[in-house]
């Protein structure tokens, strides 16, 4: 073969590879979530069921952290990834600064039933999960902390504590302990919050960064109390430590799915992101994972037992005993004063 | 060049620059395009975003924020590269003068813990840290303590292990420059009458200073970036640079922010490059002849 043919022959493997993949590229989207035993949950609850019923092919892609990757993205103008599931807050100040785009609820009936504030114009709520308050059964056999006014009591209940090293959650725990009730949190008294925590400051061992962390704490009894999220708690709990967690005063947070601006596979994403939170596969995460349906109406399809649904965060009973935390609130102004303020409370 | 006169060996020579230069290009363009492109654009970021603005710099030098992590992470380096000093001179000197096949022995032992992840070995630290740790429950054993003491989740915690990590970067650049101390040198002292602490103090010491000066840079100048190691074992209290570095990703949802913080970094870094290199030839740090 010459070297004139070689070309000619790998140019038309080219076209031809090029060929396959466009029309493919009619068919699928790219999803992006967070990695871990979370997607893996995801992916047989929600994902693969969903490329068989809409006959798609769904690429997964993970990243801790999305937002600045999604704000790179679309900064380019040519975003490469079509649905993320994000902290809500992400979807909104994305939406905000037109890094989002808008959804036609009309297009997505599963998301129009949702109640409103499971949604925003630029997204759906995924799943929930909780920030609760987890101990050491060893430590407190009865008469455990119950109240984040229990954990700030550092004479009845004494013992090393850890609180997330980010104001998310922690500010609205604080000013659960100084006496606010779970839903007249918002807008947050900063100040106030900031003060009840320099109180408890000089009492806390480990401002844990990641889940991980929070769940090794705990399962190494390096502290007795934490806030943690359930999910961690409970994976540590059935790998036999002795841990416990209650969802009194939980703050329940959420993810979202939302779609890039200018996403490759706009109307593909639309059809997914409609199927993604259909209440039988939403019904169908929490068997896989300790975490929450992003859709309420998944309590309802019987797929989740009782005694089930009593273990999680969003179940309606869970959910009247914790605080909704307010992404709104979180992404506004005053919100992302407060996140700044954060690290010079953590220096002082 | 002092000659006139054409010389055949000149050409060649400049042949022979030509093609090293050949051979070097490749790893120039990699470095071009993957450190040189990237760190200016993000320098760039640091000072135009939507127009010309020194809002970030004027962020690092007024917040207090900022003042604290760079003068805690300039303590937490000098600490680490004193006692990365004490603890490696002694071993370098050790693996000098013992017989080939011990120092091969003693370096490889220095440089083993160099082929586990920082990340495993910063988890290493926490087990045998932590309350319920090895060391803690070793010392309760022994009634040495009757409450746990607390080794990590704090600075000190973050301090040994990150003089773990950097050991080897203090003792290879001791070991080398002692290596090429004639041993004459000490026999001729002793020769003199001197004692060997003596030899040591007015001899060996001076001599090995250009290794000392050398490991130190190394270290001092690697912990001023460190991350993963006070990320898990500063219990969230120990807030170095690098850390500010992603944090301010999070907070200002852009890189500029971030990227001022890093120049700083690196430029203090240049700084230190600098005034070292008007003490000792930089050739010397970077790379042993």
């Amino acid at each position: 073969m010459t070297m004139k043919q070689k070309f000619g022959l790998g140019c038309a493997l080219l076209g031809a590879i090029g060929l396959s993949s466009a029309a493919d590229a009619a068919e699928q989207i790219t999803f992006v979530s967070q990695g871990g035993a979370y997607q893996q949950a995801q992916t047989v609850a929600i994902l693969d069921p969903s490329a068989k019923k809409l006959g798609i092919t769904i690429n997964q892609d993970s990243i801790p952290d999305a937002w600045p990757a999604i704000k790179t993205q679309v900064g380019s103008g040519k975003p490469i990834w079509d649905v993320v599931d994000t902290p809500t807050g992400n979807c909104l100040r994305g939406g905000e600064q037109g890094l989002m785009e808008k959804l036609d609820f009309s297009k997505i009936p599963n998301g129009a039933a949702m109640p409103e504030v499971y949604r925003s114009p630029y997204s759906v709520s995924y799943e929930f999960y909780s920030s609760v308050l987890a101990y050491s059964q060893k430590k407190f056999p009865k008469d455990a902390p119950n109240s984040w006014a229990d954990f700030w009591d550092v004479k009845k209940f004494p013992g090393r504590r850890a609180l997330r090293n980010h104001p998310f959650a922690t500010l609205e725990a604080a000013l659960m302990a100084d006496g606010v009730a779970p839903d007249k949190l918002y807008p947050l008294d900063v100040d106030r919050a900031f003060k009840k925590l320099e109180e408890i400051k000089p009492h806390i061992t480990v401002w844990w960064t990641s889940g991980a962390q929070s769940a090794q704490l705990l399962n190494d009894g390096e502290v007795d109390m934490e806030m943690a999220w359930n999910g961690r708690v409970s994976a540590v709990a059935k790998e036999g430590a002795k841990v416990a967690f209650t969802y009194n005063q939980g703050i329940l947070q959420s993810t979202s799915l939302c779609i890039l601006k200018g996403a490759p596979n706009l109307a593909t994403a639309i059809k997914f992101l409609n199927e993604a939170v259909d209440p039988v596969h939403q019904a169908n995460l929490p068997l896989h994972i300790d975490y929450g349906p992003g859709n309420p109406k998944a309590f309802e399809t019987g797929v989740i037992k009782p005694e089930r649904a009593a273990q999680l965060p969003s179940e309606p009973a869970n959910a009247a005993k914790q605080a909704l935390m307010s992404y709104a609130w979180w992404s506004s102004p005053a919100g992302e004063a407060a996140e700044k303020r954060w690290a010079s409370f953590m220096q002082k | 060049m002092t000659t006139s006169v054409p010389d055949p060996s000149q050409k060649h020579q400049r042949r022979e620059h030509g093609l090293m230069l050949a051979l070097v290009s490749p790893a120039l363009l990699v470095i071009l395009a993957l450190i040189v492109l990237p760190v200016g654009w993000l320098a760039w970021q640091s000072i135009y975003h939507d127009g010309f603005t020194l809002e970030n710099y004027r962020r690092v030098f007024t917040e207090d924020v900022y003042w604290r992590s760079f003068a805690l992470t300039f303590e937490i380096s000098l600490a680490v590269t004193v006692i990365a000093l004490l603890l490696g001179y002694p071993v370098a000197y050790l693996a000098n003068s013992v017989p080939k096949g011990w120092s091969i022995v003693i370096l490889s032992l220095v440089v083993l813990p160099f082929w586990t992840s920082v990340l495993v070995r910063a988890y290493a630290w926490l087990a045998l840290l932590q309350r319920t740790g090895v060391i803690n429950q070793f010392l309760r054993y022994l009634d040495v303590i009757s409450e746990p003491l607390a080794l990590v989740h704090n600075t000190f915690g973050t301090v040994v292990a990150t003089v773990h990590i950097l050991l080897p970067f203090m003792v290879l650049p001791l070991y080398a420059t002692m290596q090429k101390i004639p041993n004459d040198l000490m026999q001729a002292g002793a020769s003199l009458g001197a004692s060997p602490s003596l030899t040591f103090m007015r001899v060996f010491l001076p001599l090995s200073l250009p290794g000392v000066l050398a490991g130190c840079t190394m270290v001092f100048v690697l912990c001023l970036g460190f991350y993963i190691t006070p990320e898990l074992l500063g219990g969230g209290r120990t807030v170095m640079v690098s850390m500010l570095v992603s944090r301010n990703v999070e907070l200002y949802n852009q890189f500029g922010a971030a990227s001022a913080v890093a120049v700083v970094l690196l430029l203090s870094v240049l700084a230190i490059f600098f005034v070292v290199s008007r003490f000792i030839s930089l050739d010397r740090v970077l790379g042993q002849k």
